[in-house]
């Protein structure tokens, strides 16, 4: 295998890493300005167009859009073709630490123990790494940080699943107020489903991260309670940075997996109004392409 | 809800015009402070010895920045608030006993920093959570930092400010905590809100 493609490699995520600390996924930013044509609660259009503001600052300096650059996070798809394998979680992980010391990122990597932050954005379990394996020749991948003030609100539960579904709702609602401000709103709310916590809370994070607003689950009943979800968290009042009004979230994705028959898994995970993804794909061959989400 | 301008040293007055869901923009000198230098600030309070600067009339900043140092000169790269939960604990001491006018920051403050404010004149203000780069824009200069020992996140960093904001007013000095209300509204909204999703569940 040439050193030439393990280059190729580390120059793309090298790039995604770069685009998606420096600007939101390109949907989130129109559903931010498209907020503005519903909003009329002033402290509310304050707070979004000082987002706009900043995410414009951000692209012309090349800085990046928020000051917590996030948790290092890669979502993989690894086609059978594609010859480099265990070498690349090692490629990966270098590229975040070149970036971190380039653009510059925070390094938010805290060893649990000591309580040192190793300064590079790497350490015991990081970056994270996400891997599907699929029927191809290349190289998928979509880096997307993810701040702290979004993750500490996230919620697990397991429920019976007798009525699970009619619970569903008011878990999601009670979330969102419990949130409140925290994850900085608007959000996009991931609501995950399965067997067992640990399903349910990843399904959620790929809900919030990966989907792009305004997509709608396979599933039409899925969709429906989306879009319901949706009309709903946005009657809570709770608003851009928690200023009022009637933008709490930009959307609802829902994601499931078949559970077990005693067990209903639920995860909630919100994302915030800096939601970044990038996405790039590398052909064995060398070549690649990347581009915002 | 007005917009004000306001200049420091700031004033009783200027604190008590301001009601909750206003928007401030100010300009003069900004004190960041995060966990530490809170702690720093209490201790020195406690045993009477002076601060590296006079807070009265002052506002701080919960805030650590991404800086670079150029020759003698500092740069403030990006600068957005952090989490000002975390200084619930020491804000109505800093308050009352350092005369602050201003703590900004994001996500809100409890009820003994509502109080404190209330009895003491003084407002917590939001600058928009992650705007860092829109928050250094209006950072003219820096100048001063003491306290590096604690590193450049958690050090007092003295700022000049040329309209700061646009920020929000969510505690004024009447006892009102904007958030405290919305959620209170919010929390009465959840049970109709989840009725009305029911008729759209599975099955």
């Amino acid at each position: 295998m040439p050193v030439k493609l393990e280059d190729a490699v580390k120059e793309a995520a090298k790039e995604i890493v770069k685009m998606a600390s420096v600007s939101p996924a390109l949907d989130v930013k129109n559903a931010i300005k498209g907020s503005l044509n519903i909003e009329t609660h002033e402290p509310s259009r304050v707070q979004l167009n000082a987002i706009l503001e900043n995410i414009n600052l951000a692209e012309n300096y090349k800085a990046a859009v928020c000051q917590d650059t996030g948790v290092p996070t890669f979502f993989i798809r690894l086609g059978d073709g594609f010859p480099i394998r265990s070498r690349l979680l090692q490629i990966l992980t270098e590229a975040v630490r070149e970036v971190t010391k380039e653009l510059p990122l925070r390094s938010n990597t805290v060893d649990p123990v000591s309580e040192k932050n190793s300064g590079d954005n790497t350490g015991l379990g990081v970056p994270v790494f996400d891997i599907e394996l699929f029927d191809g020749d290349y190289l998928e991948m979509v880096y997307t940080p993810k701040g702290g003030g979004t993750e500490l609100p996230s919620k697990a539960f397991v429920i019976p699943p007798g009525n699970a579904w009619e619970k569903l709702p008011k878990l999601v609602l009670d979330a969102v107020v419990d949130a409140g401000p925290m994850p900085c709103p608007p959000v996009i709310v991931g609501v995950g489903i399965g067997p067992s916590v640990d399903v349910a809370a990843k399904l959620a994070k790929k809900a919030a991260v990966l989907r792009p607003i305004g997509s709608r689950n396979s599933n039409p009943d899925v969709a429906k309670l989306e879009d319901a979800l949706l009309r709903a968290v946005n009657k809570l009042g709770i608003g851009a940075h928690g200023t009022g009004g009637v933008v709490t979230a930009l959307d609802v994705h829902i994601e499931y997996a078949y559970r077990h028959p005693a067990t209903f898994a639920v995860g909630i995970v919100f994302s915030c109004w800096a939601t970044r993804r990038a996405r790039a794909i590398v052909h064995p061959d060398g070549s690649f392409e990347v581009r915002p989400q | 809800m007005a917009i004000y301008h306001l200049k420091t040293p700031i004033s009783d007055q200027d604190v008590e015009r301001l009601n909750i869901g206003d928007t401030v923009y100010v300009s003069g000198i900004l004190v960041s402070a995060r966990d530490a230098a809170h702690v720093r600030m209490v201790e020195a309070i406690r045993r009477g010895e002076a601060l590296p600067v006079d807070l009265r009339g002052g506002v701080i900043y919960h805030a650590g920045p991404v800086a670079v140092k150029e020759g003698e000169s500092w740069r403030i790269i990006s600068m957005g608030p952090t989490t000002s939960a975390r200084m619930e604990e020491f804000e109505p001491e800093v308050i009352e006993k350092l005369g602050v006018k201003l703590v900004i920051g994001k996500g809100g403050m409890g009820s003994r920093t509502t109080e404190a404010m209330r009895r003491f004149k003084a407002a917590y203000l939001i600058f928009t959570g992650g705007a860092g780069v829109l928050a250094a824009r209006a950072i003219k200069r820096v100048l001063g930092v003491h306290w590096l020992d604690l590193g450049a996140a958690e050090a007092m960093w003295i700022l000049e400010v040329e309209e700061f904001g646009p920020l929000t007013v969510i505690i004024d000095s009447k006892g009102n905590n904007y958030y405290e209300d919305l959620r209170r509204k919010a929390r009465e909204r959840v049970d109709e809100a989840a009725r009305e999703v029911l008729g759209s569940v599975p099955r």
